[in-house]
């Protein structure tokens, strides 16, 4: 196996597209999906004669992910042009940041390593930048078309320092760098819709080397696994071709899905020379020791704090920490549930239960759903009050995200409050012993397994109305 | 209004006029025209003109009038024709920058000065030649052919802002506006025998001026005299939103017609204040009218560097002449050095090419302008059109500009040259905080030369040499006609500290003042 070998070394660049309303550097609006070139603008066309002007929010969003993540923002940083000729780039240049980013020095946990301690993955940069449009090449035939609605949208590019020794550790990174920004509400960090993008670089080395090999850039992944499988698939090429005496060559290669493989980029990234320098239409970016703490002050609660707070204040696992708090929304609704109802652990049952089964099931969205974090509580309030049983609020919450209605007028309405009747329920019970006569016979001879069918027979007669603690009481007694 | 009295009249003279209804905005309109038809300002003549509408101008004179009418302030330019370099970005009239590439582009988008000459009254009356991309000394780079000099045809209007500087001098227009990047309102007013001005950078907003080196660009203002230039800084100059780099400092009234001094808005000094709080300023200075003690108490320094020996003899006689009437006026003449000046050409030389190989980098085919396809893919498309649409001096820079930014000589020349830009300005402010409050020096170390006499780009730019220190160091500078060598003009430049062109100004009138009708002789 190449794995005992070799080592792999890579390090991660995360783009990410800022939720602002309007461009970078001019006031079109970033609206995704509006038809072709219609929001655009002399600045982001680059007209003859137009100029640039920094939009303040976007500055607000970078500042805000880069302290999240862990960085140093920098009182004073430059804007540079990076120039290169394409057509889906209006200026021959994009504007971004080069030897002066808006923030340095981060760093975020993916997990515990063997001994539990935190693995830190050092994030070396983050700098703004602005979006190339797009071209369509099979648009029409023989032609390329351009949409520069995308030029000039605001993105930070993270750029991870080479910490991540597998790819395992790679797709964490990502997941947690994610996780972090969805938080922070800086991104749509939506990998479909190209607001999120990764590009990784990648070496190989003797396992105990320090030095690190020739590294390539992966690009073209479209997934998080597709980032895992890309740096398998490339791991093995360069293992392979060390094995046989060659070298790696430093090159820019596009992740093939549909194959599993890499190749060579047809345009050869890696002679381009961008021929940075200082953008003179903009002024160096300065914040100011206040605005940064004020920016830091006012970050929402990230990942890691709130899974240490839900664990303490709800008594849940940290196992059930981890899928409450996958997206910010979700912890959200749970917290909600939870508070409450005053009881954590039934509120993460239904959560992760009953609530995301009927989200998976419609592709529904949790900030959108019809059944309020308040609702749930009350229903979860009716079970352990003995008001209706656990049967019975499926049903009840089933009927609440058709109706968006409250459950006890539900439960009410519907007939399911619960029946605690001792005469009610022993005519049910008498009745499933006369309708099942041979599980009855069975049950009656000593078969104490087949009281919880029994159970289950008058539980559905009762249409989930009977207290099943009670109906378990009284078939014991005729059994015994 | 005939045209051998408008020829004579100033900015100021012609909105007074207009204002008081003495005459029409179509009549200034009419007249420029006449006088343009009359010198001949088209391909066939001086080559002055690349696009003019008199139609469409005479409409908008027509809504000038309206506003007169409608007693709507009409501003202070009202009925003032102006002439606009053909680099400045404005609605009607195409913008080609004097070249291949933009033949024909047609800007959906206007400058911020031009939005506000318009705003203020003024009229385009056309769009004026210029070295391609303002990338020149003589107006001979232009795609359309050069412009001539007014006094000599034979002879160039200097450049890059020559089709500017010549129809002031031609007496087309009083004002026109030009662009600097190093030197190219001053030298062409020095050539053609009137004022240019560059102001401190971000005084004027860029916005809508196609970018040739950003950080060195600045729009400027030619006019026939000192208080032409003055009204028209003043009514584009200011705070752009649109212009990151502009600046947001007060700007002063700077023309000295405001008070009612010579120039013909004799109207005394309160009006002086209603006009100040008419445009929105209050209390603030305008420059005293020119006296025997005019520049009483003010410090004027002679640097050295300017005035080398190997300085044509009759310019330097003139530049002592106007600096003994500077003494005769109560000023201070103290020799000075700005030491770092003599490095200042081969710095711009690396600096301005660099920016304009990325400013340029947008005339690729693909959206506006030329595109040559030879039908063999996208790179090909990109040589064809960039090589076919851009002259010899706009490729030699490009080419120059990419080389010096590429890697591994980024240090060894733009780095440096930024480091060097620096000290040039460290000279300027070390000399203006030791109690200078203006320079002086010729505006260029020669007149203007014969069409084709220059065909070595470097003999070229030495053109610039005591312009071009001033864009480096951002420091605003005026060029002021100071009397002529063999019947050509010579100018003399005035320089003053950032922001500082109150001062610049008020030189500038009493030396026009002091020198008279010897200023053209």
């Amino acid at each position: 196996m190449s794995r005992e070998r070799y080592e792999m070394v890579v390090g991660l660049e995360v783009h990410v597209q800022l939720k602002t309303r309007t461009k970078a550097f001019c006031g079109c609006s970033t609206d995704f999906g509006a038809p072709p070139n219609v929001n655009t603008c002399p600045v982001c066309l680059a007209l003859p004669g137009a100029l640039p002007v920094l939009n303040e929010r976007a500055v607000e969003l970078a500042t805000r992910a880069a302290l999240g993540l862990g960085c140093k923002v920098n009182p004073v940083s430059i804007f540079a042009r990076k120039n290169y000729f394409y057509p889906d780039l209006p200026k021959g240049y994009q504007i971004s940041q080069f030897d002066q980013p808006l923030a340095t020095g981060g760093s975020v946990a993916i997990g515990k390593n063997d001994a539990g301690a935190d693995v830190q993955i050092g994030i070396t940069r983050l700098h703004m930048e602005e979006d190339a449009g797009k071209s369509i090449h099979d648009r029409y035939p023989g032609a390329t078309a351009l949409d520069l609605n995308r030029a000039g949208v605001p993105l930070i590019e993270i750029v991870s320092e080479p910490d991540l020794r597998t790819s395992a550790d790679a797709g964490a990174y990502l997941r947690t760098v994610k996780q972090i920004l969805q938080y922070l509400d800086v991104s749509d960090v939506s990998m479909e819709e190209g607001s999120l993008r990764v590009d990784a670089n990648i070496s190989v080395r003797p396992p105990g080397q320090t030095k690190l090999g020739t590294k390539t850039e992966v690009k073209n992944m479209n997934s998080f696994s597709a980032v895992e499988r890309a740096l398998e698939a490339e791991f093995e090429r360069q293992c392979a071709l060390l094995d046989s005496g060659g070298r790696v060559e430093q090159q820019t290669l596009l992740w093939d899905g549909a194959r599993e493989t890499v190749r060579p980029s047809r345009t050869k990234e890696g002679s381009h020379d961008y021929r940075y320098f200082p953008e003179p239409d903009l002024l160096p970016l300065k914040v100011d020791e206040k605005w940064i703490g004020d920016a830091r002050s006012h970050l929402p609660e990230l990942p890691d704090a709130r899974k240490k707070r839900l664990v303490q204040e709800f008594g849940i696992s940290l196992v059930e920490v981890e899928q409450l708090t996958a997206t910010p929304a979700l912890a959200e609704y749970f917290e909600a549930v939870a508070r409450v109802s005053g009881d954590g652990k039934a509120a993460y049952n239904w959560v992760m239960g009953e609530v995301l089964a009927v989200l998976r099931a419609s592709s529904g969205d949790i900030t959108h759903f019809r059944v309020r974090p308040a609702d749930l509580a009350q229903l979860l309030n009716l079970v352990r009050d003995g008001t209706i049983s656990h049967t019975a609020a499926k049903r009840v919450f089933a009927l609440m995200v058709e109706t968006g209605e409250q459950p006890a007028q539900v439960a009410a309405d519907e007939g399911l409050l619960q029946v605690g009747d001792e005469d009610a329920i022993a005519t049910w019970v008498d009745e499933v012993l006369r309708e099942h006569p041979e599980e009855a016979a069975r049950y009656l001879a000593g078969e104490k397994k087949l009281q919880g069918v029994l159970v289950g027979f008058v539980m559905k007669k009762s249409k989930g109305r009977a207290d099943p603690k009670r109906v378990n009481q009284l078939l014991s007694a005729r059994g015994g | 209004m005939s045209v051998e009295s408008f020829v004579k009249l100033g900015a100021a003279t012609i909105a007074s006029s207009v204002r008081a209804r003495e005459a029409s905005p179509s009549d200034m309109i009419r007249a420029s025209f006449a006088r343009a038809r009359e010198i001949g300002a088209g391909p066939d003549g001086l080559n002055i003109y690349l696009h003019s509408d008199e139609q469409a101008t005479l409409e908008e004179a027509d809504a000038i009038q309206k506003r007169l009418d409608s007693a709507t302030d009409a501003g202070v330019l009202a009925g003032v024709p102006v002439a606009i370099k053909d680099n400045i970005a404005s609605l009607g009239l195409p913008t080609t920058c004097g070249s291949k590439i933009l033949a024909g582009y047609v800007s959906p988008f206007e400058a911020t000065a031009i939005t506000r000459l318009r705003a203020n009254g003024a009229l385009i009356v056309a769009k004026t030649n210029m070295d391609e991309f303002a990338m020149g000394s003589s107006t001979e780079n232009s795609a359309y052919g050069p412009t001539r000099n007014p006094h000599d045809v034979r002879c160039v209007p200097g450049g890059s802002s020559g089709g500017s500087a010549a129809a002031v001098a031609a007496g087309i227009t009083p004002i026109a506006l030009g662009s600097e990047t190093g030197g190219s309102v001053r030298q062409p007013a020095a050539f053609c025998g009137v004022v240019g001005v560059k102001p401190t950078y971000g005084r004027v907003s860029r916005y809508g001026l196609v970018a040739f080196a950003s950080s060195l660009d600045q729009i400027g203002v030619l006019g026939r005299t000192v208080d032409d230039a003055a009204l028209g800084l003043e009514t584009i100059a200011g705070f752009d939103k649109m212009d990151s780099t502009s600046s947001e400092a007060d700007v002063p009234i700077y023309r000295l017609s405001a008070l009612g001094g010579p120039a013909p808005d004799k109207r005394g000094p309160e009006a002086a204040a209603i006009e100040a709080i008419r445009i929105g300023r209050t209390s603030v200075p305008i420059p005293p009218p020119p006296s025997t003690s005019t520049l009483a108490g003010v410090v004027i320094g002679r640097p050295k560097e300017y005035f080398p020996d190997s300085l044509d003899a009759s310019i330097r006689d003139l530049c002592d002449r106007a600096l003994d009437r500077f003494r005769s006026m109560g000023a201070t003449i103290r020799d000075i050095s700005l030491p770092r000046s003599p490095l200042a050409i081969p710095v711009y030389y690396i600096l301005a090419p660099a920016e304009a190989s990325s400013n340029l980098a947008r005339f690729d085919g693909v959206r506006y302008g030329l595109r040559v396809d030879p039908g063999n893919g996208l790179k090909a498309m990109y040589e064809a059109t960039r090589s076919q649409g851009f002259g010899p001096e706009v490729t030699r820079r490009v080419l120059l500009g990419t080389y010096v930014l590429s890697a591994g000589y980024y240090d060894a020349y733009y780095k440096k040259a930024q480091a060097v830009r620096t000290l040039i300005g460290d000279d300027f402010r070390s000399v203006f905080s030791s109690g200078v409050n203006a320079i002086f020096t010729p505006t260029t170390p020669t007149t203007a030369f014969h069409v084709g006499a220059i065909s070595d780009p470097y003999e070229m730019y030495l053109n610039d040499i005591f312009t071009v220190t001033a864009n480096l160091a951002g420091v605003p500078a005026i060029s002021v006609p100071i009397g002529r060598v063999r019947r050509l003009p010579v100018g003399g430049q005035i320089i003053t500290a950032h922001f500082d062109e109150y001062t610049m100004f008020r030189v500038a009138y009493a030396l026009e003042a002091s020198l008279g009708a010897e200023a053209h002789q």
